[in-house]
């Protein structure tokens, strides 16, 4: 690993959406009147499948190399070049990053295909090509980012993409406001992610090693140890500032607020947030710096009672919510928490294992959720849907694919990632957290099985104008839906249990993953434990049926004729309303706050200042006018009455002039004479 | 011709001012171009100077000088440096764009465009200028036509705006006076040159005045001079709480002179601070960097973004977005490291293009609604599609986002500024989050959600607006994506200035 290779091609995997969304940014309204929408469909598509391919390749130049040889960089130029701060343009691929680069090309493509069924007719394709483009660009450089600060271009990126993609539909101030609320609510955990990067660069430089590159880091991390600032070890700091970055863009506690209201985008971008991109970047970021997070076990222990806690929330909202996006928006929330509760027991590569699976089976929902509203016409509310399953077969098969992975059952793709996680709650002796993960896993199973009871089952309780116009969606969109559910069944099996073989994605991170050695457990404890999560499943599984199920739902069931507890849930724990109050509210107050202090104080002073001039320079007028002007006119009355008596010698008299001047030169003589001598 | 360069770029434009009073009143087109013409010479120089400077120097270099007043040893003498250069340039480009700004200026023609290639000439020759009485003269000549600019050309009450300047800057001028006499007749001979008061720095005393409140302050007669440099300088910047000139001075302007005042005039304060406070007084620097550059700058950045936060005026906003950012510069020069002060500059030149930009968008909008109300209008989006293209450039760029320009500025400046300020470096962070905010939320309110049904038939941007944007919009691409363009600039000037406080450092 100490002479990577110089490997020029790695850039062309992030430039090319980069550069599909220059060509449709720029040109794409012509390109759309001119040749109509599979012109732009196919500058989109193009540079993102040639992505997967090239990103195919570094997969494949991997797996030929030695184990401990993986790893392949492209170093571009020299970005900003700063005394002993240099950050290069530098793209890299390692085993971790490989993973990245095929989850985010390869269904983030398929996402784009399935955007030309899914938004034909919209007069702006070509914009929201652009940015599904731009969007893909800055997450292949979020994860090929050689450095933290690189990654931050990406982590940004992705920020502003969420935000012109959730605002797409502009016209309607909900979706502006919700995309507003995605991009604030990141740059408030960007806030933290900044300050991580400058406390982690300054303290490294102070032992001689400053640096962002994430080799370097993971290569000196030993240095942080011992190192205090405000009387808290270096590297809990560095971590815990980071991780206020990934709370943001990865929807946890406290700033998952922005996620629910991301689902105003498009469908399909909600597919692409929520299972490919952007939310997955903060569990990246803790897998790139698993070294670093590895000094810091009090972040660490944070982290997975943050997770634990986020999962245990969001899945108590999801129950309640009758959007049928909604419902998945929280699940995204809930699973994350899985992830960050694994990355919080040092579980990295259980972490990166359910974002794999995550990116299929969530992937898969949302686009299916999409195909439902597609075919609903618009409408979302599960309430007004059921029966499905007969109008929309090829939707119903992959959506219950997908259900049946995400709820845990066993020998589906999240069976296997989401035990894992549990496992390692549990032999990492977080057993109250593990209790808690696996209450989660009964809720999840409880709320999907709602969500498709709901929505395929029963009598189908849309009006008649829906009903009878409803239709499985075009080829363009189940194709990708079929690819999807089958990943949702298959991935699992790269990360079996220890009693079940090998465990390929293991061995795959081992380079760049360092996991603490743990103890060995029995075959029996491990079956145990994982019983116990089949078994909570299986009871959500029974309860949704018996109350989604038997019980039709009412299409005008009211969620504020409930409880107490079933409005509080409903309403998401006013957390927003709490948020806006506070944050809002007293962001808004302070502003106002400064801008009166502007104008009536300082402009107050400015201005009194001015007036004091006036009034001084009234006064001086005053002088002016009765004092001086009163001694000038008294000179000039004085001048003016002698010259008016002297006006008289002033006769046009060439003589008497002479006479006068003759007189002058007499007098003035006589006197010089008789004075002066 | 490399020496005579520098003072070109000066008197083009003042040539080009007798020409334009020698032309007859009515002849509007013609005195456009003129106007136009004279500001070409200056942005061609201006790139020849950017091909041909030498990266590795730190010295001065195009120097032209020559006897003016012998008797009190003053000189006509320029030259430039890495920490001026950007800013010839930036004001060889924006007058030359801003002529075209001001296309439409319809009333007393003549006077306008004279009184803009005069404004020009003394900008540029404020940042080449070497000898103290130049520089101050040049600093007067800068500011007389600025006065009449905004109150003959301005909005209705453009007489308020326009004394408001006035005062400010009169007493900042004053102050700025006393401190050059000061520095003058301290020195030994009896000097204005500023590159010899620069090499001496260690000659003005520290040694604690007698006087009250000096004397409890400890502060000497470099401190005085400083503080006295300071509050000239921290007018034009501006700073808290000298900045309340400039919302007001910015609503009234017209179009184009919003964009020379936030593009350059702002930037000769945080200029002189670094030209003159900086090599001349290190000591009293190292004293007062703290309070007076640390903390106001941060200050700066949370107030002015708070503030802007909210305005309900398109131009007042973004006034209040040239104090906040305008803040970073504060904060990174006293940094006294090389990310610091570098990220400073090159801030300094990053919100010269990234404002500019911004006033020129809102004067679009303002041309055609003839009202800059935040919610007065709505979807603009919908109806002026490239508009909102260039709209979004600026905004973001505004907002630090990485890849465009005004990422590169503030992460250096904060960067620089945590080793040293911790907890002014978390305060100053904050204002990532504010400035997204009100960015976002006149976004917002302008140019999406519902088109507003008045401005339905609004016309798209035309060609001569999209001719004034585009160069700076490339230019904040590029710098975001390539800083070295500008970095390479300034490094080798900028360290060694550091390095002149870096010493006095207790």
């Amino acid at each position: 690993m100490d002479h990577p290779v110089q490997t020029d091609f790695l850039r062309w995997i992030v430039l090319f959406p980069l550069l599909g969304a220059a060509v449709n940014g720029l040109l794409g309204a012509r390109i759309q009147d001119r040749w109509g929408e599979r012109a732009v469909a196919l500058v989109a598509c193009a540079p993102v499948s040639l992505s997967f391919l090239f990103s195919l390749w570094a997969f494949g130049r991997l797996l030929a190399l030695p184990a401990k040889e993986r790893f392949l960089i492209d170093a571009f130029y020299t970005w900003i070049p700063m005394g002993s701060f240099s950050v290069d343009v530098a793209f890299w691929v390692d085993p971790l990053s490989a993973i990245m680069i095929l989850v985010v090309s390869g269904i983030g493509g398929l996402i784009h295909f399935y955007s030309i069924g899914y938004m034909h007719g919209d007069r702006s394709l070509w914009r929201y090509f652009a940015y599904l483009n731009l969007f893909t660009f800055s997450m292949l450089l979020l994860v090929t980012g050689d450095n933290l600060l690189l990654m931050f271009v990406g982590w940004e990126g992705v920020g502003l993409c969420s935000w012109a993609l959730i605002g797409f539909w502009y016209h309607d101030h909900t979706n502006t406001r919700a995309g507003n609320k995605a991009f604030i609510v990141n740059r408030i955990g960007d806030f933290g992610f900044v300050l991580g990067i400058f406390l982690l660069y300054w303290t490294l430089a102070g032992q001689g090693h400053g640096t962002l590159a994430f080799r370097e880091i993971q290569e000196h991390v030993g240095l942080l140890a011992d190192i205090q600032l405000w009387g808290i070890g270096v590297a809990t700091l560095v971590t815990f500032l980071l991780f206020i970055g990934a709370t943001g863009k990865s929807a946890q506690i406290p700033l998952y607020v922005w996620l629910p209201d991301a689902m105003q985008g498009p469908t399909p971008v909600s597919a692409l947030i929520h299972a490919a991109t952007m939310v997955t970047a903060g569990v990246y970021m803790i897998a790139r710096l698993n070294e670093l997070f590895s000094a810091a076990p009090a972040t660490l222990g944070l982290i997975a009672v943050i997770g634990a806690a986020t999962a245990l929330f969001a899945a108590t909202i999801a129950v309640t919510q009758n959007d049928i996006k909604r419902v998945l928006a929280y699940s995204t929330i809930s699973q994350l928490g899985y992830m960050f509760l694994a990355m919080g027991v040092a579980a990295y590569t259980a972490g990166v294992f359910h974002l794999l699976t995550h990116a299929f089976f969530k992937a898969c929902l949302f686009l299916g959720s999409g195909s439902i509203i597609h075919a609903m016409q618009g409408e979302q509310d599960m309430r007004q849907m059921g029966g499905l399953r007969k109008a929309m077969p090829a939707t119903f098969w992959t959506f219950t694919i997908g259900v049946l992975a995400i709820a845990g059952t066993p020998f589906l793709a999240g069976f296997f990632s989401k035990d894992a996680i549990l496992w390692q709650a549990w032999a990492s002796h977080n057993e109250v957290l593990w209790g808690v993960a696996v209450f989660v896993a009964g809720l999840t199973a409880f709320y999907m099985f709602r969500q498709f009871f709901m929505v395929f089952f029963g009598e189908c309780r849309a009006d008649h104008h829906v009903r009878d116009h409803l239709h499985e969606s075009p080829k363009i969109m189940t194709w990708p839906l079929w690819i999807l559910a089958a990943g949702s069944v298959v991935v699992g099996y790269i990360g079996l249990p220890p009693f079940m073989g090998a465990n390929l994605l293991d061995g795959w991170l081992d380079p760049v993953i360092h996991l603490p050695h743990g103890e060995h457990h029995s075959v029996a404890e491990e079956v145990g434990v994982m019983s116990v999560s089949i078994a909570a499943a299986v009871a959500g599984v029974a309860i949704a049926w018996f109350l989604y199920y038997l019980r039709t739902p009412s299409r005008d069931d009211s969620p504020e004729a409930k409880g107490v507890a079933y409005r509080v849930l409903y309403n998401k724990y006013y957390v927003d309303e709490v948020y806006q109050f506070v944050f809002v509210g007293g962001t808004l107050l302070l502003a106002r706050i400064g801008a009166a202090f502007d104008r009536y104080i300082i402009d107050t002073i400015v201005d009194g200042s001015a007036k004091v001039t006036t009034i001084v320079s009234w006064f001086n007028g005053l002088f002016d006018k009765y004092v001086v002007d009163m001694l000038v006119n008294a000179v000039a009355n004085v001048t003016f009455a002698v010259g008016n008596n002297f006006r008289r010698v002033q006769t046009g008299n060439i003589n008497s002039y002479l006479y006068v001047v003759v007189g002058a030169v007499v007098v003035a003589l006589i006197v010089k004479l008789r004075y002066w001598n | 011709m490399t020496e005579h360069v520098l003072s070109y770029m000066v008197f083009f434009p003042l040539a080009g001012m007798l020409i334009v009073l020698c032309l007859p009143r009515d002849r509007h087109d013609l005195i456009r171009w003129v106007s136009a013409a004279a500001t070409v010479p200056p942005l061609l120089l201006g790139i020849g100077l950017y091909v041909n400077f030498d990266t590795t120097t730190t010295g001065m270099q195009f120097v032209q000088r020559a006897a003016w007043i012998p008797a009190f040893n003053i000189e006509y003498y320029v030259g430039v440096d890495g920490l001026s250069v950007s800013m010839v340039l930036l004001t060889a480009l924006l007058s030359f764009l801003c002529i075209f700004a001001s296309w439409n200026i319809d009333k007393g023609v003549k006077g306008y465009f004279a009184l803009f290639l005069l404004l020009d000439t003394g900008m540029t020759g404020v940042f080449v200028a070497l000898d103290f009485v130049l520089f101050y003269v040049f600093w007067e000549v800068m500011l007389l036509p600025m006065y009449f600019l905004i109150g003959i050309w301005g909005g209705p009450r453009k007489e308020y705006a326009a004394i408001k300047f006035f005062l400010y800057t009169l007493l900042g001028s004053v102050l700025m006076l006393v401190a050059i006499l000061a520095l003058y007749f301290y020195s030994e001979p009896n000097t204005f040159d500023m590159t010899k008061l620069m090499d001496r720095s260690n000659l003005y005393s520290t040694e604690p005045l007698g006087m009250w409140p000096f004397n409890v302050w400890g502060w000497g007669f470099q401190h005085v001079v400083w503080m006295a440099l300071f509050i000239g300088f921290a007018i034009k910047i501006p700073a808290f709480p000298f900045h309340t000139w400039l919302p007001d001075a910015h609503v009234e302007a017209p179009t184009a002179i919003s964009v020379i005042l936030a593009g350059i005039l702002l930037k000769m304060g945080t200029y002189g601070i670094l030209r003159i406070n900086y090599p001349m007084l290190p000591e009293a620097t190292a004293d007062l960097a703290f309070w007076f550059l640390a903390a106001l700058g941060a200050w700066n950045i949370v107030y002015g973004g708070l503030c802007a936060m909210a305005q309900t005026d398109m131009k007042k906003l973004v006034a209040y977005s040239s104090v906040s950012h305008m803040g970073y510069v504060m904060l990174g020069m006293a940094a006294f490291n090389t990310q610091g002060i570098n990220g400073a500059v090159l801030q300094m030149f990053n919100h010269g293009t990234i404002t500019a930009m911004l006033f020129l968008l809102v004067g679009v909008i303002y041309d055609r609604a003839h009202h800059r109300d935040i919610d007065g209008f709505g979807g603009l989006a919908g109806i002026m599609p490239v508009y909102a293209g260039f709209t979004a450039l600026a905004f973001f760029a505004s907002m630090g986002l990485p890849g465009l320009s005004g990422f590169v500025s503030e992460v250096l400046v904060l960067l620089g500024a945590w080793p040293k300020y911790h907890a002014l470096t978390i305060i100053a962070a904050l204002g990532i989050v504010i400035t997204a905010g009100y960015m976002l939320w006149m976004m917002q309110r302008v140019y999406l959600g519902p088109p507003n049904e008045k401005y339905r038939d609004l016309p798209e941007i035309n060609g001569r607006e999209i001719f004034t944007l585009f160069p700076l919009g490339v230019i904040v691409v590029v710098v975001g994506v390539y800083p070295r363009v500008v970095l390479d600039l300034l490094q080798a000037s900028l360290n060694n200035i550091n390095q002149m406080v870096i010493s006095h450092l207790s």
